[in-house]
Formats: C-alpha cells, structure tokens, sequence
C-alpha cells in the first residue's frame, strides 16, 4: 500500500508542472499588462521605470524562461503580488478558500444526510412512487442551471422574507462595526448561508441520491442478500446492516471528488449570491486581468484536483484490494 | 438420414436475424419516457427553427414593394432588423404583440428567447460533436495500436482531465475575447470540446482494446484487411453506441456549461443572443426584480431541453445495453 501511494504522490509531479504549463501558455494569449496590473490601475510611471520594471519581473525573457521563473519564485513561496486585493496572491487565496469550504461543507453534510436514506429507500422500492418522485427530481437537478434555480430562490424567497439575505456573506454595517459577540458573528454568516447552501444542497443531492441508489441496487441483487434473507433475518436488518454496508463502499471512494468541489466548487453560485470564495476571487483576476492571482489560482484548482483524484485511487484501493495490484 | 429430410432442412424458412439497431430501436420505442424526451427535443429544435423565421416573415410581408423570392430568401435568413434596438418600447411586460415583453433595448423577448435557443442549441451540437470525434480519435488510435502511444495519449488524457473544467474555460474565453461577437459561440464550442474529450477517449480505448482480441478482429488480420477499414467498418461499428450516447448526454451538458459561461459573461456576447447570456441580464437588479419575463423564459428553456436531452440520451443507453432489463 505504501509503495502504491508514494508511487501515485511522485506522478504527481510531472502531472502538476505539464499543467502549470499549459495554464502558463493560455495565459500568456491572455490581454492584460503585467507591470500595469504591478503597479496599479491608474498609477503614472516613466517609461524608462516601466522598462525597469519589466525586466525586473523578467517579461523580457522568452516564455520558458518565464516559467522557469516563475517555478522558482512558487518554490520559494512566492506567488506574486496582486493589485485588486493589495496583498500577496497566498495570502489571498488561503483567505478567501475558507468561505468556499464553509459553504460547500454544509451542504456536503446536508446532501449525504439526505441522500442515503433517500437512495437506500428509492433502491428498496424500485420504480415504485417514491423511486420516481427521486428520479424526476434529480433528472430535474442535474437539468437545471444552478445559477438559475439560485436565481429563482432568491427571487421567490428571499425578497418576501425579510429576515433572509439576498447575498453577501456578513450585513455591511455589523461588519464594519464589528459584532458585539462570537454568537451574532455565527448567526449573521449563518443567516447569509441559507440560500446559497439550500442551492448547493439540492444539486448535489440530485447526483447523491442516484449515486446511493444504483450501488444499493447493485448489492441488493447479491446472492449473499438473498442468503441473508432466506435465513429468515428481518427486511431491515438485511438492507441496513448487510446491503447498506457493503453499498457505502464505492460511496466512500467518490469522497475523492469531493475534495475540489469542496474547495474550489460553486463558482457561480458565488456570483450569484455575490459570495467572497475562491471563485469570485478567479472571476475578479480574470475581468481586471491580473494575471498572477489568474494564475496562482487555476494552478492552486489544478492542485485540488490531481489530489482529488489521488484520494480517489487510494480510497479504491483501501476499499477494494483486487485494486491494489500493480 | 434421407435425402428428402435434407432437401426439407434446406427448405425451412430462414430465420433472419434481427440486427443490433434493430433491436435498439425495438427497445427504446417500448421505453415511453426516452420517447416522450426525443420528440420534445425534436419540437424544440423545430421551435428554434422555424418562430424566428415567422417572426421575419411577419416583418418582410409588411414591406412595399418586396418580392416573393425576396420575401422567401428573408425569411429563411431570418433577419436581424428584429432585433434593432427601439429605446421607446423597452422593458414592456408581455402583451399580444409582445408575447413575452420587451427587453432593456426594446427588443421583443419571444424573438431572441428562440433566436438565442439556435445559438445555444447550436454550440451543443457543435460541442457535442467535436467532444466525440477528439475522443473517438484518441481512443481509437490508443487502443488500436497499443503500447508507447496508448501510454503516451492516455496520459495525456488523465493530464487535461485533471485540469479544473470551469475555472479553465474561464481562462480560455478569457483569453479569446478578440473573437468578433458574433463567433464567440464557436470559442464555447472549442473550450468545451477541447477540455470534454478524455472521459469518452478512455471509454473508446477500453472498448477497442477488448474487441481488438476477439476472434472477428483475428479473422481481418488474417484475411489481410487494411488497417483503415479494420478501424472504420469493423471496430467503429462496435463502439459506436456508446459514442452515439455519449454525443446525447455531452449535448445537454454542453448546453448547460454555455449557459454558465455567458452568465459568467465569459461565453456568447451580446447583442448575439443565448440562453446563458439573456439569463445573464439578471444580474442587474432592477431587471432582475422587476423584469423577470427577460430572464426566466430562457432558463425554462435550458431546463426543459437539457431534460429532453438527457430522457433521450438515457434512453438510447438503455436500448443499446443488452444486459438492462426492465
């Protein structure tokens, strides 16, 4: 096992600098002036300073000394300035990744709690009333722009209930007041988490649910089960205790997926509900064109991805050891 | 055994075999729902189709002195005098010559809500149809010849699939605005397609590999069959329902990632006309909470192709898969 490991975290590493390769290349077709982005929008430098500064940053270099560069300026911790926030790229972006992981992990809980019993009840009763209640709602889940349903909520909801926020993550004048206690801090984010998390909730329950289902289903047809049964156990503990075990496994290795949603997931919905998370942070790099947070950012999602999809392998190969072979 | 017996034997009436599509098709007309999701797809693609082009008959028949050709050769290009601003008559609710109102603009919402569902519709086509030949090439060629350039492309594959979806497609638009307004939808329809490919790549490959060792695929090699039409008329055949499948499925999710990216503003741009980007005039409050007939007409729209859409693409999975039974 832990040959199998360290041989997938050392493929890790070329897999990582292609990417950032490539993320490099799209950049550079990208408009946008690195000195203006360094130096502010609007600031008034000589050009002979300018010059300077361009050298100094090594624009004038060929593209792979470029990288080049910028690999060894990441190496040693330094992922560059950025303009629109005023502050280093890594402190930006460990800032801003809580408030994604905030959202996401609720809603992660929320959906699996939901989803389980939902799935387990929808594979016992196959096709049966409840089954295609399910299937409608997650076909209609997985059919509708999350943006749009966001949009819709708000629209429905939150301008009727007055005690619900349209967007935002903290009401602007305690904010800036500052709160008087940790409990109205927790309540007032907590306030702001209804809608986005309720969006995010449903979606992925809509893939959770059939996720469930499908390997519930797929154990329920197992001979052990049939033998379970005609021992004369009851029906519940038959699902819950022989089927449901054994259906969690493959539930528990897509937790490798999980692991960029988590972090990184909802770009849209953090449009939407203006929510300060590491995708609006992306969005905002992009439409001001600042290229180094653009990029520390995509590297940083490239990053939550390969590791994903590591834990993923691993957890498969805990799971089930036939994986384990090679 | 006698000679007549023989001659009777001879005789018999052949079973004709029933073919593979056949028996596809036997099974998906038997399957309501998948029907049900294939003629609403193909009413709104008519839909698309054919309102605009009454909208700009409506429009030419009025006109003094147009002639017949000239009339019919308008109405086939549908032309874009619909869509001319008029200020005056901006932002009125639906009415009965404004079925579902005006815009900011003043343009009539019914006329670019089936105008922008030919460009949305359109890119997923389009994506849908470059995802499967980039994966059913790379597949193809990895599975066919083997050992360095299947390690080699599926490498590759593994490496753009670990690259983060959205947040890439962001950076790529990005870095494409140049693009002339009215192809932006073609730069949708190469992000999508150029990230989309890998999934279907290692589908094809694992398929092509399997069937490579059967005894058919002997039987070419022996018979000196070239090594095109061993792939084209004896491989591809074989895979083909999954692609088939695949292309259905990719095109609803293709139609959803375009409505995401214009929203983001990213995707096709005005005055062209898209699901994504008539959704996207939410984000102005004011439309947003008074206007809604802009933009919730065209979420419906998503919504209910995607659905359509995915009941078609399940569905043909479902007639293409010998092992489900329902």
């Amino acid at each position: 096992m832990l040959r199998f490991l360290g041989k997938r975290i050392l493929q890790l590493i070329p897999t990582m600098l292609i990417i950032s390769l490539l993320i490099f290349i799209v950049l550079d077709f990208m408009p946008g002036d690195q000195v203006q982005a360094y130096l502010g929008v609007g600031s008034e430098v000589s050009p002979a300073r300018q010059e300077q500064i361009r050298e100094q940053l090594g624009l004038n270099e060929p593209l792979p000394v470029q990288y080049l560069l910028w690999l060894g300026r990441v190496a040693r911790g330094d992922l560059g300035r950025t303009n629109i926030y005023n502050a280093d790229v890594s402190d930006v972006i460990f800032g801003f990744i809580w408030n994604s992981f905030l959202l996401n992990i609720f809603a992660l809980i929320f959906a699996l709690l939901i989803a389980i019993p939902v799935g387990i009840k929808s594979a016992v009763k196959k096709y049966g009333l409840f089954d295609n209640f399910f299937t409608v709602f997650s076909l209609a889940g997985v059919s509708m722009p999350t943006f749009f349903f966001a949009l819709i909520l708000i629209f429905l909801f939150a301008r009727n209930i007055d005690w619900i926020p349209l967007n935002g993550m903290r009401t602007p004048i305690m904010a800036v007041r500052g709160y008087e206690s940790l409990w109205q801090n927790i309540t007032d984010v907590g306030r702001h988490m209804i809608l986005p998390v309720t969006v995010l909730t449903m979606t992925s329950l809509a893939t959770l649910t059939r996720y469930t289902r499908n390997s519930v289903i797929e154990v329920i047809n197992q001979d052990y089960i049939r033998t379970a049964r005609s021992k004369g156990l009851k029906e519940k503990v038959v699902i819950y205790k022989h089927a449901f075990r054994n259906a969690l496994l493959p539930l528990i290795t897509i937790l490798g997926m999980w692991v960029p949603a988590l972090f990184g997931g909802a770009i849209l919905l953090e449009t939407v509900f203006l929510w300060p998370g590491i995708g609006r942070v992306l969005l905002n790099g992009i439409t001001s064109q600042d290229l180094s947070l653009v990029m520390a950012t995509l590297v940083f999602y490239a990053l939550l991805r390969v590791i994903g999809n590591l834990l993923a392998d691993v957890s498969y190969g805990l799971a089930d050891p036939r994986v384990r072979v090679k | 055994m006698t000679e007549a017996n023989v001659e009777e034997k001879v005789n018999a009436p052949r079973l004709k075999p029933e073919g593979p599509w056949k028996i596809a098709w036997k099974r998906f007309k038997k399957n309501k729902i998948a029907v049900v999701g294939g003629v609403s797809f193909i009413l709104i693609v008519l839909a698309v189709i054919i309102i605009p082009m009454i909208y700009a008959f409506n429009l030419w028949r009025d006109v003094e002195g147009v002639t017949t050709g000239q009339l019919i050769r308008e109405t086939v290009n549908v032309d874009l005098r619909a869509q001319e601003f008029q200020l005056a008559n901006s932002e009125q609710p639906p009415s009965r010559e404004n079925l579902l109102g005006t815009d900011r603009q003043g343009r009539d919402v019914m006329f670019r809500l089936f105008y922008g569902g030919r460009i949305s519709m359109m890119v997923g086509v389009l994506s849908a149809f470059l995802t499967v030949t980039l994966g059913t090439l790379v597949g193809g060629v990895a599975g066919y010849y083997g050992g360095k350039i299947d390690a080699f492309l599926m490498r590759f594959a593994e490496i753009v699939q670990s690259i983060p979806f959205l947040p890439m497609m962001m950076v790529i638009s990005a870095a494409m605005r140049w693009v002339p307004s009215e192809q932006t939808m073609l730069v949708v329809v190469f992000v999508v397609g150029i990230l989309s490919w890998p999934g279907l790549s290692r589908v094809v490959r694992g398929q092509i590999l399997s069937l490579r060792e059967q005894e058919f695929m002997q039987a070419t090699e022996i018979l000196g069959i070239s090594d095109t039409s061993r792939i084209v008329r004896h491989l591809l055949p074989n895979v083909l329902a999954y692609i088939i499948v695949s292309a259905t499925l990719g095109m609803g999710g293709a139609i959803l990632l375009e409505a995401g990216l214009s929203f983001l503003g990213l995707g096709v741009s005005p005055p062209m006309p898209s699901w994504g980007n008539m959704i996207q005039t939410a984000r102005n409050s004011t439309v947003f909470q008074s206007y809604p007939w802009i933009w919730v007409p065209p979420g419906m729209m998503i919504m209910f192709t995607v659905i359509s859409v995915n009941l078609l693409g399940e569905g043909l999975r479902d007639a293409f898969d010998p092992k489900e039974i329902r």
